[in-house]
């Protein structure tokens, strides 16, 4: 068993210094070699053995592992002139400014300096980092004025920063030898006044003399398909550094005019430079002779891509499967049907004792390859064996206690199946397995919504626990009944959908069913209530059958859609519709009220049921959606034709008037947008006159109606816009308007601002498109396209920045709400400390309470 | 009566006055009063929060999960084309950033009864209130070249509407740049540099200068509209001047409303700022129909205003405030902060979530939040 603890308990930063770096080292890098002919490391070369291995074969000279056992070991370049570190840029020039070229002491008489200290000391007691920085930084401005040393009396000159890396004291360029000489002389004090802490950084560190050298482990190399090797970017940049640097120390030894020096030692500062930082603005990149930019040490760390955010703050992990989901009625809320390939391949360790002895030999027994059986023993000694054929008989033989049996999954472990985007906590739930033939995941409809799946290809991951801590926790905190209401608003996230709304309705809206049928009916969907089959007279109400899924002891009063009661005495549906506003998502009253008054598990059980028996009312009666659904009267028809050129009339006389600036203009606006509005309105209105026309005349059997009204999907305005009128399309809030000059399509007139040549459509799509109203139609749709296509990253951006900004608070045992520095931020949650998960919408009851009582 | 509620006094104040609200409806006696109280209680201790709970991150979500659903368009206000309002995600995207200033800065002028129900009166209030630029009373702006001056010329009919003569503005003009000479030459101003010599290209910048010159009215509210709320009118302004609407008489400085937020913590303090941030992104919420429980906006607006002024949901906002490296480090600008760090030898102590991440170790929230005590034998000893 393995047992998590902290291990490391703090981490502290700080710049290496040149003796650190060559103690850490083992290589002290001398020649841009990397191989010999013979295709081996060359010594005190980059790929040098004693830095690690990325070959199989080898092995490390420094610690004898081999690959994947040695994690690598520094070396160092020693450096033949010092150069400057192109990230301390900044400190390195507050130091020069602030203390005296002669005796390198800071400019400021002691007055000056104690007063600075305790501003210092203060606000470092108060523990901000940002506001020692503006501290230090109005100190070193107020020593600009300083021209004399208060302690050698060496007159200053100002130094200036040229970037990126020459620093200009007067007109005279100083040297990085100079810079280093100067900070070297530099007492401990003094750099504690600057804001440094000398014990893990000094100013002289920051111009180097020594390159540390990563190990060779975190640059392999790549062998190409053609057996020519690939460095890493960061190999052929050290490469040029050493050959420089080779170069520069011959050149220095032999003498060489001060020029050619010089040249050699900027090229080194610039290879050290794009060593670190490849894009920095006055520097040109360093390149491959593709063209293309080398990877940096500063581009291993930064962005989405880079180490922080790619590898530390993201975790891969095993024991996972994702493969398509369908749906699945017939499996209960809190499963997950996974397929008999994952059932075989993910695993579960048990620990072998005498108990549970028998039964794991048996797993073994069956093998692998035979469900359920096992696919690996785990020795106590932390050896690992893989069960087959010939292992078998040795595996069962020598199983003793303390042995780790990796069998298959079976029926009710546990898994967390999750959906990207994880954008909320029931993203991520934890299911209990069924092992279901076929390949796909399977899943109930009902926890669609939390997951925000749907099944047009859609696919999930899943995810095994491996330890008795993370199951237990997975199955007390994580389970699909413990995520009902959402911490958003306290609404429900799951609940019926789609058919079983609508088949709900059919139900309890008026069929009948013989006494048979009706039994039949609820056993179709594993519903067996003897006691009350029992009290079913020979002719049984859709209201009595919904009843019988109701607890004895429930009662309810809620509202329909129609804002009709539905009531519930004693678990007997007795008056109501029941629809989406009582069984639906996100406020669905009915099973609200279940949830709230027997457990969670119950509650789920039972919409379990009310869902498989809304589709098994559908299969059983009959429901499909045909386009003889909008079918309209002739005298409807007629209706609506008069409405719509009603309308059109209305808007050309608005257009009339607007020609001849008979229009009063709106309050701020002009006659244009004026008569725009106007035409709007009207066009508007004649639409929703259309829907309300077919919503009254449809028959009440009419499918899409019946989908309308129950809330099942789709609204009147759907079949609206089908059987009459598509109506005014909308770009950007306003008629459609762009286009060629003055005119949307070539067809129409220019100027022209009558109904139909701004995106008016006057049919439905039953009767189809002109071809010029089609095109309007697009326009619409790609504009809401593009609507989504841009808000995604933006809120994608914002929900980032949000999390890590509140990541951290949390509530504390004493109530309080506090950051992970114990700063409080509320002293009670949201005032009242209610969780809003756990509330009725974000309150208490106690109305129903009071009712309850009142009713004792 | 009262005493019956003293006992039930950790129940959170709305709840009791809920409670009190139904006592009268359902006429309830005392001893089924007490009744209903136990019950608010039990239910109360049910649903309380559990310590350990990752609450921010639950506010996060409840955020981040319905921005998607939102929409990006400004809308016009009441149909006036020149006064935008930025609605959905962009505004929510500038209160939870804390902009100095928002994009639409719009005020909401409520009046005095006594000013407040004639249309005449409001409409001379609101034309006071509207910031004129001296581009907005002259005619034109000449530039002669040849005496090397500018010359202004006021429109009389502008003059007069504003209520202001041209030796005001003149003085004004004066007040503003201190380098030139105004000359008032009836309706015209001719301004001219001190310096001796003027380029053209001075000149030219002196003449766009002037245009920009507040003359009267509240600076920076562009445009005034008055409407009709009820019985009473309020001027709606784009741009905002809490500071100097608040010094009308005219003005009912109780309810007066601005979106800027950094002029009400200016003004009244960070509570009012606090609540400001609630009622912004309410407003956003509401607009978009989307129903957000309003404790995690408080919960925001707390962590946004704790520190006693308002830090935004960005890099150099909250996330600034945060003392670990590492956690600063995987948000944005990592290099920045790890050179910063390492200045000054900074010590991580691991005691917020994704440092723990990043180190495979258990993170201080919920289940990991609680530790264990317990006394050891000491091995060594034996």
């Amino acid at each position: 068993m393995e047992y998590v603890y902290k291990k490391i308990d703090s981490i502290v930063f700080g710049v290496l210094s040149p003796q650190m770096i060559k103690k850490m080292a083992t290589t002290k890098v001398v020649t841009p070699e990397l191989y010999d002919k013979e295709g081996y490391p060359v010594d005190g070369g980059l790929m040098d053995v004693r830095m690690g291995v990325i070959d199989p074969g080898l092995k490390c000279k420094t610690c004898g592992g081999r690959l994947k056992e040695c994690m690598g070991h520094f070396g160092f370049i020693e450096l033949a002139r010092p150069i400057i570190h192109i990230k301390y840029v900044d400190t390195i020039y507050d130091f020069l400014r602030s203390t005296c070229k002669e005796c390198s002491r800071i400019l400021a008489d002691e007055q000056k300096i104690s007063e600075h200290k305790k501003i210092l000391e203060s606000t470092k007691k108060e523990g901000r980092t940002g506001q020692i920085r503006k501290v230090v930084d109005e100190f070193i401005s107020s020593l600009k004025s300083i021209k004399k040393c208060p302690y050698c009396s060496a007159k200053q000159e100002t130094v200036k920063l040229e970037k990126p890396i020459t620093f200009l004291e007067g007109d005279r360029k100083l040297s990085p030898i100079e810079i280093r000489t100067r900070f070297e002389k530099l007492s401990e004090s003094d750099i504690e006044l600057i804001g440094l802490n000398p014990g893990y950084a000094r100013p002289d560190w920051m111009v180097l003399t020594m390159l540390p050298v990563p190990p060779v482990t975190v640059r392999p190399s790549i062998t190409l398909e053609s057996g020519e090797r690939s460095e890493d970017d960061l190999t052929h940049k050290l490469g040029d550094i050493v050959r420089i640097n080779q170069r520069l120390f011959e050149n220095i030894n032999a003498g060489a005019p001060e020029v050619i020096v010089e040249d050699l030692w900027d090229l080194l500062q610039y290879h050290v430079i794009t060593y670190f930082d490849n894009e920095l603005a006055q520097i040109p990149p360093a390149r491959h002779r593709g063209g293309q930019p080398l990877k940096t040490l500063t581009d291993r760390i930064k962005s989405k891509e880079g180490r922080f955010r790619y590898n530390l703050a993201g975790k891969r992990v095993n024991y996972a499967a994702r493969t398509v989901i369908s749906p699945d009625p017939k499996i209960k809320l809190n499963e997950v049907g996974i397929p008999l390939v994952v059932a075989v391949d993910l695993t579960i360790p048990e620990t072998v004792n005498k108990w549970n002895m028998d039964r794991l030999k048996e797993f073994i027994k069956r093998g692998p390859k035979v469900y359920p059986g096992a696919n690996y023993v785990l020795r106590p000694n932390g050896t690992k064996k893989q069960i087959t054929e010939e292992t078998k008989q040795q595996l069962i033989d020598e199983l003793e206690e303390g042995y780790i049996v990796e069998r298959h999954l079976m029926d009710g472990d546990i898994a967390i199946f999750n959906r990207q985007p994880s954008l909320h906590r029931m993203s991520i739930m934890c299911h209990k397995i069924r092992v279901l033939p076929g390949n796909s995941f399977r899943l109930n409809p009902s926890v669609c919504s939390p997951y925000n799946a749907d099944f047009d290809g859609d696919e999930m991951n899943l995810h095994i626990p491996q330890t008795e801590e993370a199951r237990a926790e997975a199955d007390m905190l994580m389970q699909v009944q413990n995520h009902l209401i959402t911490p958003k608003n306290g609404q429900n996230v799951v609940g019926c959908i789609e058919d079983a709304v609508s088949g709900n309705y059919l139900l309890t809206k008026g069929v009948e069913f013989s006494k048979e049928n009706a039994i039949q009916l609820l056993l179709s969907i594993g519903v067996y209530e003897p006691e009350k089959f029992k009290k079913l007279k020979s002719k049984v109400s859709g209201k009595e059958v919904f009843s019988v899924l109701l607890p004895n002891d429930f009662d309810f009063i809620g509202k329909s859609l129609e804002k009709k009661d539905v009531i519930v005495k004693s678990g007997n549906l007795i008056d109501g519709i029941i629809d989406k506003a009582t069984i639906g998502e996100s406020n669905g009253s009915l099973i609200r009220s279940l949830f709230a008054m027997y457990k969670e598990d119950v509650g789920i059980e039972i919409l379990g049921k009310i869902f498989r028996l809304g589709i098994a009312v559908l299969s059983k009666l009959g429901f499909t959606t045909s386009i003889s659904d909008t079918d309209l009267d002739l005298t409807i028809k007629n209706q609506i034709e008069e409405l719509i050129s009603e309308a059109e009339k209305k808007a050309k006389r608005f257009i009339n008037q607007y020609e001849n600036h008979e229009l009063t203009p709106l309050h701020g606006m002009t006659e244009k947008e004026t008569v725009e509005l106007k035409i709007m309105e009207v066009l508007n209105e004649a639409r929703n006159q259309i829907g309300k026309l077919i919503s009254k005349s449809a028959d009440e059997n009419n499918p899409t109606i019946i989908m309308a009204n129950s809330g099942a999907k789709g609204k009147t305005l759907n079949l609206a816009q089908m059987a009459g009128c598509v109506g005014q399309q909308v770009v950007h809030g306003k008629r459609v308007e762009r286009g060629y000059k003055n005119r949307v399509l070539s067809m129409f007139e220019e100027n022209n601002i009558e109904p139909e040549s701004h995106g008016w459509i006057r049919g439905g799509f039953k009767s189809g498109l002109r071809p010029y109203e089609f095109f309007m139609h697009a326009l619409t749709g790609r504009d809401a396209l593009m609507d989504t296509a841009l808000r995604t990253p933006k809120s994608g951006y914002l929900y980032r920045r949000l999390v890590n900004a509140l990541q951290d608070l949390r509530v504390e045992y004493d109530g309080t709400v506090r950051d992970s520095n114990s700063n409080i931020v509320q002293f009670s949650y949201g005032e009242d400390g209610i969780d809003v998960s756990k509330s009725e919408n974000g309150t208490i009851d106690v109305e129903k309470i009071a009712k309850e009582v009142a009713n004792l | 009566m009262s005493n019956v509620y003293e006992a039930y006094s950790e129940l959170p104040v709305p709840i009791i006055e809920n409670i009190k609200k139904i006592a009268e409806k359902y006429k309830l006696t005392d001893s089924k009063l007490k009744q209903v109280l136990d019950r608010t209680r039990k239910a109360y201790h049910n649903k309380k929060i559990e310590a350990g709970e990752a609450i921010g991150i639950i506010t996060a979500e409840s955020f981040g999960e319905p921005s998607t659903q939102m929409v990006l368009r400004t809308h016009h206000l009441s149909g006036v084309s020149e006064m935008n309002v930025t609605v959905g995600l962009p505004r929510l995207i500038e209160v939870f950033d804390a902009r100095k200033e928002p994009s639409t800065p719009i005020m909401e002028i409520y009046l005095k009864e006594k000013y407040s129900t004639s249309p005449t009166k409001v409409k001379e209030i609101a034309e006071r209130i509207k910031g004129s630029t001296l581009q907005d009373v002259a005619s034109e702006f000449l530039l002669n070249i040849i005496d090397s001056n500018v010359e202004i010329k006021l429109s009389r009919n502008k003059l007069q509407e504003l209520n202001i003569n041209s030796k005001q503005i003149s003085d004004i003009v004066q007040n503003v740049l201190k380098t030139v000479n105004v000359v008032q030459d009836r309706d015209s101003l001719i301004i001219k540099s001190t310096n001796k010599e003027t380029k053209l290209s001075e000149l030219y910048r002196l003449k766009e200068k002037c245009k920009e010159i507040h003359v009267c009215g509240l600076k920076g509210i562009t445009q005034v509209l008055p409407i009709k709320i009820g019985e009473e009118f309020v001027i709606y302004c784009a741009g905002s001047n809490l500071k100097d609407a608040l010094e009308l008489e005219e003005v009912d400085a109780k309810r007066i409303k601005t979106n800027n937020m950094y002029e009400i913590a200016d003004i009244l303090g960070i509570e009012a700022a606090r609540q400001s941030i609630i009622n912004e992104a309410l407003k956003v919420l509401g607009e978009q129909g989307l129903h957000i429980d309003i404790r995690h906006t408080m919960f925001l607006a707390d962590a946004m205003t704790k520190s006693g002024e308002i830090k935004g949901v960005t890099r150099s906002g909250i996330t600034k405030q945060k003392e670990s490296v590492l956690a600063k480090a995987s948000f944005e600008t990592p290099i920045q902060h790890l050179v910063a760090a390492s200045l000054v030898g900074e010590k991580d102590v691991l005691s917020s979530v994704i440092e723990n991440v990043m180190l495979n170790q258990p993170v201080p929230l919920g289940t990991g939040l609680p530790g264990l005590m317990a006394k050891m034998k000491d091995k060594e000893k034996k």
